[in-house]
């Protein structure tokens, strides 16, 4: 499977290349309907992405966490599992972590750090070990279930830190009492930081590192171990797996499990390295972009990374693009959406370019969400 | 039907070639109308690739198709449905949560009013299938249908967008004799209209029976065509393998030993928790073979299931080695058990298509040494033992890095006995194992499980062939409505003996004291 051939990299690179091209391209109309110029527009993008060191800096912290959301996805997908509730995962990770990092003042940061860093992981896979559960004992389809977890995690987390109500409502146990009326909590300690590669201006921080290390991590484990195998087969032939020997239930609940882990310490990187505390505005909007990330990275660790460049590059350059060209920073998002639609229904970009559907070829990628019913 | 006629459909010099392998060579082939032409050859000698592109799935290197006189193109099965050309493949291609009238129009759907005209469809069908003998319930749900009528729906599906040239890909694989009778007679009744059919199968008695001329395939080249009047089995394997085949089995008396499998009083559901076994007790000894026969669907593939750990019992004890199996998993048969088995379904549990040969190889052998240290594979070791197993079993695959798939199907049947054949096993269940595979390979198969039972392995044989069934048992089981009516030994065994036991010839006597294990 991980055999490396040039040829392969090429034909599982044609599709995503085509669609992020095409998406761009179709912004380009939209544009030009709306009488704005793509030209200019598509300038201020790439400067805003590449332009210089600052704009390089931010394109990469706006990769980091895309990296992390993007395996949790895929890894799901292996399985055949869909992880709709990396969002949700994202945000408990980031409470647990915030939690121990405004916690255990005085702890040196050798300590400190990477245990906020494993309470993010943990608050993850707890909110992941969930879905996995309920499929596994009364086959709750994960989907729907992540759904709601996102709900219910969204929630969770802003009630953690509610600043209490006039009439007499309790303030949730993270609000910082100090911020007064503002819904917060207090920031994590320095010991519980995570350390600049760059510092301000550039703001780059030693999450990316890990992220980038977690995507070996997840490929060595899902191409090279017999438990990498047991998940694929799973997520490739439930019955046949069974059939082996190895245990779907098992499967389904570790995929899950891993999932959330990589979410939730995507939030923890979020908050330890950038933001260094919680406010409910904080999103978890990266779960979703997961979804692209990891359609586009065609559920490939290496893949993932990739995707997660190029769609950091669009965040980054968005608000240079509406500075410069005066083109609104939204169409970014009509972009993105346009590439999620191209990687999920890869017949389109096939049709468009008359790419000849190898019947003789099975995709490797599927998108296959159930088993067993 | 006279040889002047024109060919309604034509191949010349189709050549294909895929990555590593030459599928077809030169192929030149004509179909005249009102005929059935049956297509012979060994496992991946190209008869299958020759069809997909006459039905427009793959695209040939070299060489032209051509339908009634006109050269033509077909980019997509859709083309050669426009051009009058049915393909049944073995694997159907039908939703199961759907009914049949839904099934046949799907792509070809009839709207009225801006809603699906399902009555207008269930009219044709049953209008097509009085005038071809295809009976079939437009409104019935597919999923619930068996085997056979499912190959009825696929054949309707064809004749409902008017084919007149059908291809029938190992069509009778799946089906029982009596199955297999009723699709016979279809075809007399398609080729008396007119139609004109290719058949596509490996079993030479049906070859003999029912076609009208006999083109043989090997190595992706025509090598021959016979006239079924003249031929015999044993010239047509010859054509086929390019050696002498012996189609009979040549083994010594078995010399029994200890009882590795004990089954007593087995109950179990099948999977809409209907009662498929009803106090099964069966024994199977060292260096035995037992063979299980019945027609299909009396509790063959629920006893397998129970065995090997697939299915729960509801009642009874299973011991292997004297070990307790009952409710044990597939990983404890397998390795505390010491067992191997050979799946009826290889899609469905055999083989992971989207996986490589190599990794094919070591679906439930992955986690141990060499192929495992500790947690990581060792790919060099998988490599090595897949090139071993498809050289001695003699899987025919360019590399073992190709894609399961993407092998012929009797192949992919070979990838699966090699791996189980190939470890050393105190039990030996096999479901169908020559299920595809041609007669020269069902030679070296047959002589496999005999030398596995002369090594003092116990095999459990099921099987819906009975020759295959009489060929190689000592003991033989007749199964009826999830109960063992008798153990009969192979040599007081008759195929009318048999035949009417399977048809519950003892069904009507007060409950049939199952297991005269001996
Ligand atoms: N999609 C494919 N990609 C690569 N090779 C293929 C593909 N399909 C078939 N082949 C190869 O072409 C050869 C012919 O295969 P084909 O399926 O036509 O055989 P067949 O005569 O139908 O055999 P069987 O009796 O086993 O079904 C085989 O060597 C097979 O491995
Ligand atoms: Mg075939």
């Amino acid at each position: 499977m991980g055999g490396i051939s040039l040829r392969r990299i090429g034909r599982a690179l044609l599709v995503p290349a085509l669609a992020v091209i095409t998406a761009l391209l179709i912004g380009a109309v939209v544009m030009l309907i709306f009488g704005d110029d793509p030209l200019a527009a598509y300038r201020g993008l790439f400067s805003g992405a590449f332009g210089n060191g600052r704009a390089w800096s931010t394109t990469i912290r706006k990769m980091t966490p895309l990296i992390l959301t993007g395996l949790s996805v895929s890894v799901a997908f292996k399985a055949g599992l869909f992880n709709i509730g990396a969002s949700g995962q994202f945000l408990i990770g980031t409470v647990f972590s915030v939690a121990v990092g405004v916690s255990f003042e005085g702890l040196p940061i050798y300590v400190h750090l990477p245990l906020a860093l494993l309470a993010g992981i943990l608050g993850g896979m707890l909110w992941g070990a969930i879905p996995g559960m309920l499929k596994v004992f009364t086959g709750a389809h994960e989907v729907i279930v992540t759904i709601m977890l996102n709900y219910v995690g969204a929630l969770f987390a802003g009630w953690t830190v509610y600043a209490g109500g006039t009439q007499g409502q309790r303030p949730g146990p993270l609000w910082d009492p100090t911020a007064g009326a503002i819904s917060e909590t207090a920031d994590v300690f320095p010991s519980a930081q995570l350390p600049w590669i760059f510092g301000p201006p550039y703001r780059v921080h030693w999450g990316v590192v890990l992220a980038l290390l977690a995507a070996v991590l997840i490929w060595w484990l899902i191409f090279r171990t017999t438990v990498g195998f047991e998940m694929r087969t799973v997520g490739q032939n439930p019955r046949a797996a069974r059939y082996a020997g190895m245990s779907v239930s098992r499967m389904v609940i570790l995929a899950m499990v891993m999932a959330g882990g990589l979410a939730g310490l995507a939030g923890a990187i979020e908050t330890l390295g950038l933001n260094h505390k919680f406010a409910p505005e904080f999103s978890g909007a990266v779960g979703f972009d997961g979804i692209t990330v990891a359609l586009l990275g065609q559920t490939n660790p290496f893949g993932v990374i990739l995707a997660a460049f190029m769609l950091g590059a669009l965040d980054a350059g968005a608000a240079r693009m509406q500075f410069q060209s005066g083109v609104a920073a939204d169409i970014i998002q009509v972009i993105q959406a346009l590439v999620l639609a191209f990687v999920a229904a890869p017949a389109i970009i096939r049709q468009l370019f008359r790419l000849r559907r190898i019947p003789e070829q099975i995709e490797e990628t599927t998108l296959r969400t159930s088993w067993g019913g | 039907m006279s040889e002047a006629a024109m060919p309604v459909l034509e191949a010349r010099h189709i050549t294909k070639r895929f990555p590593g392998v030459v599928a077809n060579e030169d192929v030149n082939l004509k179909l005249y109308p009102g005929e059935i032409l049956a297509l012979l050859g060994e496992n991946g000698a190209g008869k299958s690739t020759l069809m997909n592109i006459v039905y427009g799935l793959y695209k040939q290197t070299e060489g032209e198709i051509i339908v009634r006189g006109k050269p033509v193109e077909m980019s997509n099965p859709n083309d050669a449905i426009q051009l009058g050309i049915g393909m049944v493949f073995q694997h159907f291609q039908l939703v199961p949560v759907m009914t049949v009238a839904e099934n046949v129009m799907l792509g070809s759907e009839t709207i009225k009013r801006g809603l699906l005209d399902t009555q207008q469809v269930a009219e044709r069908i049953t209008e097509l299938s009085q005038r071809y003998g295809l009976a079939v319930d437009p409104y019935a749900m597919v999923e619930d249908l068996p085997v056979g009528v499912r190959q009825r729906v696929e054949i309707v599906k064809t004749l409902y967008r008017n084919a007149d040239i059908l291809i029938l890909d190992e069509p009778t694989a799946v089906l029982t004799p009596q199955e297999i009778d009723g699709l016979f007679d279809v075809m007399e009744l398609l080729r008396s209209q007119g139609k004109s059919i290719i058949f596509i199968t490996h079993k030479l008695k049906e070859v003999l029976r029912i076609s009208d001329r006999i083109i043989v395939l090997r190595d992706g080249k025509v090598v021959g065509e016979a006239d079924p009047k003249t031929a015999t089995q044993s010239t047509l394997a010859a054509m086929m393998v390019g050696r002498e085949v012996i189609l009979t089995v040549d083994k010594d008396e078995a010399q029994p030993g200890p009882v590795v499998l004990d089954m007593q009083d087995v109950s179990a559901k099948d999977d809409h928790g209907q009662p498929a076994l009803r106090n099964v007790s069966l024994q199977a000894r060292a260096g035995e073979i037992v063979g299980v026969a019945g027609v299909q669907g009396n509790g063959q593939s629920e006893l397998v299931e129970v065995l090997t750990g697939l299915r729960s019992l509801d009642s009874g004890r299973i011991t292997i080695n004297g070990l307790d199996m009952t409710n044990a998993g597939p990983r404890r048969v397998t390795q505390d058990g010491q067992s191997c088995h050979v799946p009826e379904d290889r899609h469905a549990y055999g083989m992971v298509d989207a996986y490589s040969v190599a990794h094919n190889l070591v679906l439930n052998t992955y986690f141990q040494p060499p192929f495992a240290n500790g947690l990581t594979v060792d790919e060099q070791a998988i490599r090595r033992h897949a090139e071993d197993l498809v050289e001695r079993y003699d899987v025919r695959t360019p590399n073992v890095s190709v894609h399961a798939a993407n092998l012929s199907g009797g192949n992919q049947q070979k990838m699966v006995v090699a791996r189980e054949f190939s470890r050393p096993v105190k039990l030996l269940i096999a479901a169908q194992p020559t299920r595809g595979i041609d007669v020269g390979s069902i030679e070296f198969i047959h002589q496999q499980i005999v030398a596995k039972r002369d090594e003092g392995a116990a095999v459990l044989l099921v099987s819906a062939e009975l020759d295959e069934i009489m060929a190689l048992s000592d003991r033989i089981a007749v199964m009826y409505k999830g109960e063992i009516v008798d153990i009969v030994p192979r040599n007081r065994a008759t195929r009318e003996g048999l035949g009417l036991l399977m048809a519950g010839a003892h069904s009507e006597e007060p409950a049939p004291v199952a297991g005269k294990a001996g």
